[in-house]
């Protein structure tokens, strides 16, 4: 009984720093988010209930409506892009092919470089007048393009950006996954006749299953939040084409000090990461299978 | 290794290599052109000659060295308190049976599903409110510990076996003592994981330090090289060169420890 007891008291005692530390730092603001949203907030003054009039408000507030729309824009793009580009780059990777080690290096630097840095380097490379992408559009006999500075082409911009920021992780993941796919079932596929590309589409692609659930699932909750490289690029324009919800939030919140709505946008946000999600999991139940 | 002989591949990763690297490189070759060789189109892809005075204008316009300094002391607080903090939370999560461990682990859970934007205000009013605000104690306070480190350690712990820590209590062991001398030193691949990936978290953070820092010298590598570019639009030899600055740290980290960068990513990426 004394033994059972100081189990308890030791259990608690390990878990107490975290607790406290997570409840000070996570749960109070997530409860504390929720009601602010229902204020009127503007980080100076005194707040006041306001009901659902922020939600409201957002319903009818056409900069919100055009951020949703170009958040859908870029993760619809940014997803599909990024995993596919680097399902067949892992898959290349994945032959000891002579110079494979630079090859791997190559791909995966850009992990180590941090949104803000990617995001200064891309303004340069793609700055009308002197960036190296309009020269080397001359080179191929096309003519030079605004990118960023222009409304039509500034999201695309972001997304080969950002694409570029993330294909490595997204390698790494595929390759260690492609590692964990024993080698007799593709020598078996082989015995059988299978062509290289029939072998592709019917066993490694379904036993990378899992690795690109979790990819499909981690990229869209992250495209979703994106915000680094747009504030370092376009500051949302121009003319509101790269504003998505994320920047929309922190100019509410921190530039014009409306708090109160920048937190009825981030719970629209969570509730709609969180439906994705579990549609994303309900999806995969028929299509994703796990072997172990 | 061996190599295979030369293969198709070739004609798909070259290319694609050189596309990857082509940012870092011209990065580079900008940082040490002169400023009219920068302004000129088509552009001077080798540079007459090597000008560092783009790297002094660099470190002489802004606090790069207060900017590292700022950004290590974070991440290493951030990293060590995680080590510990989430140790002892996922020892406990993984073997010990005391009240209400099960629920209290799925509500610490459940704060990984929430998107930070959700906290963002909430947890910038707590530290206001501390006084932390425009402080290193803004970046470090609210990071002291992560549910996903508890989450990953109590995984691995859990693959532990069990009888060594038994015979351990059997001698007298306290429960802190069976997991600092005997679990921990089995868990140096998991710990190794959650640190890189706590450092790569922390060094890269933007929202929240942008957020909670104000004061040119308070600020991190990250906001402060976006401040940086914000003072010189587009000189671009300077800018780059500061940029080389700012990124060169984690590159060459990255660079040197390559395998263990690559096998945290892949194992956290795996379990989370």
């Amino acid at each position: 009984m004394r033994f059972l007891r100081s189990d308890h008291v030791s259990g608690w005692l390990f878990v107490l720093p975290a607790t406290l530390l997570l409840v000070a730092f996570q749960l109070v603001p997530i409860g504390w988010g929720a009601l602010l949203s229902l204020q009127h907030n503007d980080l100076v003054t005194s707040p006041h209930w306001v009901g659902l009039a922020n939600y409201k408000a957002l319903s009818h507030d056409p900069t919100f409506r055009r951020s949703i729309h170009n958040t859908i824009e870029y993760t619809l793009l940014f997803v599909p892009i990024s995993i596919i580009l680097s399902l067949a780059v892992a898959v290349a990777l994945s032959k000891p092919v002579r110079f494979i080690s630079l090859y791997r290096t190559g791909v995966f630097i850009p992990v180590a470089v941090s949104t803000v840095a990617t995001a200064i380097i891309f303004n340069w490379l793609l700055d009308p007048t002197y960036g190296l992408a309009n020269w080397f559009l001359n080179e191929i006999g096309i003519p030079s393009q605004g990118f960023f500075t222009n409304p039509d082409q500034a999201m695309y911009g972001i997304v080969a950006m950002t694409v570029w920021g993330w294909v490595g992780f997204d390698v790494i993941i595929y390759l260690a996954a492609l590692q964990g796919i024993p080698q007799e079932l593709l020598e078996a596929a082989a015995i059988d006749g299978a062509s290289r590309w029939a072998t592709f589409r019917s066993v490694t692609l379904p036993l990378l299953g899992p690795a690109t659930l979790f990819l499909v699932v981690w990229s869209t909750i992250n495209a979703l939040q994106l915000f680094d490289e747009i504030y370092n690029t376009t500051r949302g324009g121009p003319l509101g084409a790269t504003t998505v919800v994320v920047y929309y939030l922190y100019q509410q919140a921190f530039q014009f000090f409306e708090a109160g709505y920048a937190a009825a946008i981030a719970y629209v946000l969570f509730i709609a990461i969180l439906v994705i999600t579990v549609i994303q999991f309900a999806i995969s139940r028929k299509t994703v299978h796990y072997t172990s | 290794m061996r190599y295979l002989p030369f293969s198709a591949r070739h004609l798909f990763l070259a290319p694609l290599a050189l596309l990857m690297a082509t940012p870092l490189i011209w990065m580079l070759i900008t940082s040490i052109e002169k400023p009219d060789e920068a302004r000129h189109f088509p552009p001077v892809l080798i540079p007459s000659g090597i000008d560092w005075h783009n790297y002094t204008a660099a470190v002489d316009s802004v606090p790069f060295g207060a900017w590292y300094l700022n950004s290590v002391i974070v991440c290493a607080v951030v990293v060590l308190s995680n080590l510990v903090f989430c140790s002892l939370a996922a020892y406990a999560f993984a073997r010990i049976h005391f009240f209400g461990s099960n629920l209290l682990f799925i509500v610490l859970l459940a704060t990984l599903m929430v998107p930070f934007q959700v906290i963002l205000i909430p947890t910038f009013l707590i530290v206001r409110h501390l006084g932390l605000i425009d402080s290193l104690g803004a970046l470090i306070a609210p990071n002291l510990v992560n549910a996903f480190g508890i989450f990953m350690l109590r995984q691995f712990f859990r693959t532990l076996p069990v009888e060594l820590e038994e015979a351990a209590r059997i001698d007298g062991c306290s429960r802190l003592g069976v997991l600092v001398k005997i679990v921990l030193p089995l868990s140096a691949p998991a710990l190794s994981t959650l640190a890189l990936i706590m450092l790569l978290w922390t060094w890269n953070d933007f929202l929240w330090p942008l957020v909670a820092i104000n004061t040119q010298s308070h600020m991190t590598l990250q906001v402060g090289l976006s401040t940086f570019q914000g003072m010189h639009q587009t000189q671009w030899t300077i800018l780059m060169a500061g940029n080389v600055l700012g990124l060169a740290p984690m590159v060459i980290a990255f660079i040197l420890a390559q395998r263990s960068f690559v096998r945290s990513i892949a194992a956290s990426g795996l379990k989370g």
